[in-house]
């Protein structure tokens, strides 16, 4: 019975999580932004309190509970063992194993001097749901494109708007290396081992890991019902029981409820474990319910090419832009500062995936490795969308509304007046056309030019100026990033 | 529709007929579409006796479909069962250049004409030489075309486009390097039949050009002019003369008369909704292309009305219309001149896809802008305001289809204004500023200013 609460919940979290990353069409995520608002590292960069602590009172109550229901990658990774044990498949699937602390207290260590010395970057690649999130945006989005792709075909063809076509682009190949490695190993480690990741690597797992020894509910033995089968020791896919001591380390119990159904004996219960008792064992694993098809898809992710239309013989030829040399990075608005954006952003890619624009994408620079940065070849930031700022889980990027997007000054805009074609006597101006707050003007040369220049005490940094000028590769005028995004 | 439909739909209708004066009697009695094949209606050609059907085939808007090297190519097998139907059923004035599609129209027109006797059909085409327009390439241009045409004469030979630049243009293009010299020559050697020049300018410009007929320092046989019932009173201004004083100057001077754009590139043929009911108040069965071309039939000096058919539908269905011609009444002038004026009511641009701006320097896709923003204000279909009832709806499909019309790259935003293209639209629309229109209308409807 719990353990179908149990799976009920997780399929419903997982689903959520992962539609929510696999949204393009920027609907979902007023249903269900707040699924990636309770995630624990998130919430712990936003320093939402309120988050944090309802967290650890249901940790404490009722032990790892977010890591069988509300992780993402914890879910994911059910599923995968739930594959490979099918009901009947293997009957002792799992040992125990003892805690590796080294490894656990070692990486959970040096994941919070990582985040200390502010190299959030690295720590979040051991972030569950941001792994999870990297995961999904660069390995499933795609597929999930395409197929919308397939739909928008044929939804011209009825001459139907239900469906219309997306560009499918490769927006860092480092961070898809980063996302396809971690989803190999995670599958590996739980084929192999059940949550082994969780228990062994996952920063996220061993703090609740500290608070769950505690909790209020905890699966107990009663040794006196216990006949030693061990069939709940194999079926612990956390590894945590030891029937050598009939004993149940709870600080790697994920709460899955798995053990409690195989006892025949009624030895294990789940129950109020401040006052002492005891608990124990059953029979194999029907652990059920595969998930989804994680490896087709990835193999077929593994193609990832940008897809443009083409264009027709009777146009002339545009080139594809490039990204300019940017000193500082440019950030969405409603991140304060640079700083203050990198310090909190997990790398979860909940923003790249979202990004109507084509504006945001992971960062391959090592500084902020896999942390989102905007560039303006795709696209730019448009005054009418604030998505990025409401969905993003970890307050880096910070709730704006649109009229408050103009305060934030993400960066400023530079003019090359070598590539300029209004310097070369071309009547252009294209920029100032389309500046959003008239940050740009058009002003008369000596030689009766007509050139623009750009105002800095207005320029937002959206990058309009630099998507739309006409000249190509780089542009004649590019953003450069702002180190403080709201002083005026 | 059906006609019971169309009853209930011309009763709902009366009442405002009533108001626009005309009564609903005749809505009542209005002709159905005649039955049976028709015969095609020609026109004779006062000068030579030639015999030219109404309608002739213009050769610039032939289907095109993507070749072996991803090259958009004219559809040749499309060409020439068009062609052969065309011929079939009694048209007989093929009208192209070189310059059309890319510079293929003449080549496709000659595999397809080359395959009925010569004798059966006239052929027009122009000197195009809107580029270099020095002696040797102008003839070397006039030569190519009897190449790609497969003929040894021309029927009806025109200096392309000229007018604008009044005299002055004409005289660099076409008598200083000698050319003019040369085509007279070339028609006292049988291998041109009549010389000739389409027109687009305005008023000054036709008056100088007409006025080298007066003085006997050019002779022209025929003259193509643009007409059609919008353009007959209401031509944009004074870029572009109306097509009446046209008519009448070259019918007083006794000039043949080739009609081009009767169609306004199409869009005569798909009117905004509250025009297309009351044509079909009418005259339930006819199209709104019907009465385009009758308009243009009425006056007796026109020799031909060119129509740059597309595909076997509007073929037959122009054939249709020409077999069974009937000029427009007095009163039927009138009432489409009614429907001119509140034509002009519409924000459209006045493009008619010839396609001439084309390749944009900067690569934006300007007739396919144009007839997206066009077809959705003819169509009704575009959104005007926050307030409209279905704005949600009707904004994204604007934004959609826009997208699916015109590569992102290829949209207005891109436009900067270098004017490049102004120069070769025959209609003289202000390319970029109608560009900057769409584009802050496309705007506003992103960031819901409307």
């Amino acid at each position: 019975m719990l353990k179908k609460l149990r799976i009920t919940f997780a399929v419903f979290f997982w689903l959520g999580i992962t539609l929510l990353l696999l949204d393009f069409t920027g609907v979902l995520h007023l249903w269900l932004g707040w699924m990636a608002k309770i995630q624990f590292l998130p919430a712990v960069m936003a320093a939402n309190v309120g988050i944090i602590v309802l967290l650890v009172l249901l940790t404490l109550v009722f032990g790892r509970v977010y890591c069988s229901v509300i992780c993402p990658l914890g879910v994911f990774q059910d599923g995968v063992a739930a594959l490979h044990h099918r009901p009947r498949k293997h009957k002792r699937p799992y040992h125990y194993k003892k805690e590796n602390k080294w490894l656990r207290y070692g990486i959970w260590a040096l994941f919070v001097i990582l985040l200390l010395v502010g190299l959030q970057a690295l720590a979040a690649i051991l972030a569950p749901y941001s792994a999870w999130g990297r995961i999904v945006q660069n390995l499933f989005q795609p597929v999930a494109l395409w197929l919308n792709n397939w739909f928008a075909g044929m939804a011209e063809r009825a001459g139907s708007y239900a469906f219309y076509e997306h560009v499918v682009w490769l927006r860092s190949p480092p961070t898809l290396i980063v996302a396809a490695t971690t989803l190999v190993l995670v599958i590996v480690l739980a084929w192999r081992g059940g949550r082994d990741y969780c228990n062994n690597i996952c920063p996220v797992g061993t703090t609740l890991g500290f608070l769950s020894r505690f909790a209020m509910f905890r699966p107990m033995i009663n040794k006196d019902k216990c006949k030693n089968c061990k069939a709940c020791e194999h079926a612990c896919k956390a590894s945590c029981i030891d029937l050598g001591t009939h004993s149940i380390d709870h600080s790697r119990c994920v709460t899955c409820f798995n053990c409690l159904d195989t006892c025949r004996f009624g030895a294990l219960k789940y129950r109020f474990a401040w006052k002492n008792a005891k608990a124990e064992p059953a029979t194999p694993d029907d652990g059920r319910r595969a998930f989804l098809t994680g490896t087709a898809l990835v193999i077929g992710a593994a193609a990832v090419k940008a897809q443009e239309k083409k264009t027709d013989g009777g146009f002339a030829p545009i080139k594809d832009k490039t990204i300019p040399e940017r000193e500082v990075p440019v950030t969405p608005p409603g991140s304060k500062s640079i700083k203050d954006f990198y310090r909190r952003c997990t790398a979860c890619q909940l923003c790249v995936a979202q990004c109507p624009n084509n504006v945001l994408r992971p960062s391959d620079n090592l500084d902020r490795f896999m942390q989102p940065e905007m560039s303006f070849e795709r696209g730019y930031c448009r005054p009418e969308c604030t998505r990025c700022s409401e969905i993003c889980p970890s307050g880096a990027i910070r709730p704006i509304t649109r009229e408050e997007k103009t305060r934030y000054h993400v960066g400023i805009a530079s003019i090359n007046r070598e590539l300029c074609v209004a310097e070369k006597g071309t009547s252009c101006g294209n920029c100032a056309r389309h500046c959003p707050v008239g940050a740009i003007t058009m002003v008369e040369t000596e030689g009766g030019l007509s050139v623009p220049t750009v105002d800095p005490a207005f320029c937002i940094g959206c990058g309009a100026c630099e998507n739309l000028c006409p000249v190509r590769p780089i542009s004649a005028i590019t953003v450069n990033g702002r180190y403080d995004h709201l002083s005026d | 529709m059906e006609r019971r439909e169309f009853l209930k739909l011309s009763g709902a209708l009366a009442l405002g007929a009533a108001a626009a004066g005309c009564s609903p009697k005749k809505a009542a009695k209005a002709p159905a579409t005649e039955e049976g094949p028709g015969e095609m209606i020609y026109r004779e050609n006062p000068v030579n006796g030639d015999r030219v059907s109404l309608i002739g085939f213009g050769c610039m808007r032939w289907p095109m479909i993507p070749g072996p090297d991803g090259d958009q190519v004219i559809d040749q097998e499309a060409v020439n069962e068009m062609v052969d139907y065309a011929i079939a059923h009694g048209i007989n004035y093929f009208d192209t250049s070189p310059a059309y599609l890319m510079g293929q129209s003449e080549k496709a027109a000659g595999i397809a004409l080359s395959r009925h006797p010569r004798e059966s059909y006239y052929i027009a085409t122009k000197l195009s030489n809107f580029g270099p327009h020095d002696r040797e390439s102008s003839i070397a241009m006039y030569r190519a075309s009897f190449e790609q045409l497969k003929t040894d004469y021309f029927d009806y030979y025109l200096l392309h486009a000229i007018g604008r630049g009044g005299v002055e243009a004409y005289r660099d293009r076409y008598v200083d390097n000698g050319m003019i010299d040369f085509l007279l020559a070339e028609k006292a050697a049988g291998r041109i039949r009549n010389l000739g020049f389409s027109f687009h300018g305005a008023q000054h410009e036709f008056d100088a050009l007409i006025g080298l007929h007066d003085s006997d320092e050019m002779h022209w046989d025929f003259c193509q002019i643009e007409m059609n019932y919008i353009d007959w009173k209401h031509a944009d201004g004074v870029r572009n003369v109306n097509a009446d004083y046209l008519y009448a100057e070259l019918d007083k001077r006794g000039i043949p008369i080739v009609i081009m754009e009767p169609l306004l590139g199409g869009r005569l043929a798909n009117v905004p909704e509250s025009i297309s009911a009351q044509l079909r108040q009418r005259e339930p069965d006819s199209s709104a292309a019907s009465w385009a071309f009758r308009f243009c039939g009425t006056y007796p000096r026109v020799l031909c009305i060119l129509s740059g058919m597309t595909n076997m539908d509007v073929l037959t269905e122009n054939v249709k219309t020409f077999s069974h011609f009937r000029p427009l009444t007095e009163e039927e002038l009138e009432f489409m001149e009614r429907m001119a004026v509140q034509y002009k009511e519409f924000p459209l641009v006045n493009c008619t896809d010839c396609k001439y701006c084309m390749p944009c320097p900067w690569g934006i896709d300007i007739p396919g802008i144009f007839k997206h923003y066009n077809s959705a204000v003819t169509e009704g279909s575009y959104a005007q305001s926050r307030e409209q009832k279905d704005y949600e709806k009707l904004k994204r499909a604007y934004l959609v289809s826009y997208d699916r019309a015109i590569p992102t790259l290829r949209q207005a935003d891109h436009c900067i204004g270098c004017g490049e293209c102004l120069s070769h639209c025959p209609q003289s629309i202000p390319i970029p500023d109608e560009l900057h229109r769409i584009d802050r209308y496309v705007e506003k409807l992103r960031q819901d200013l409307l």
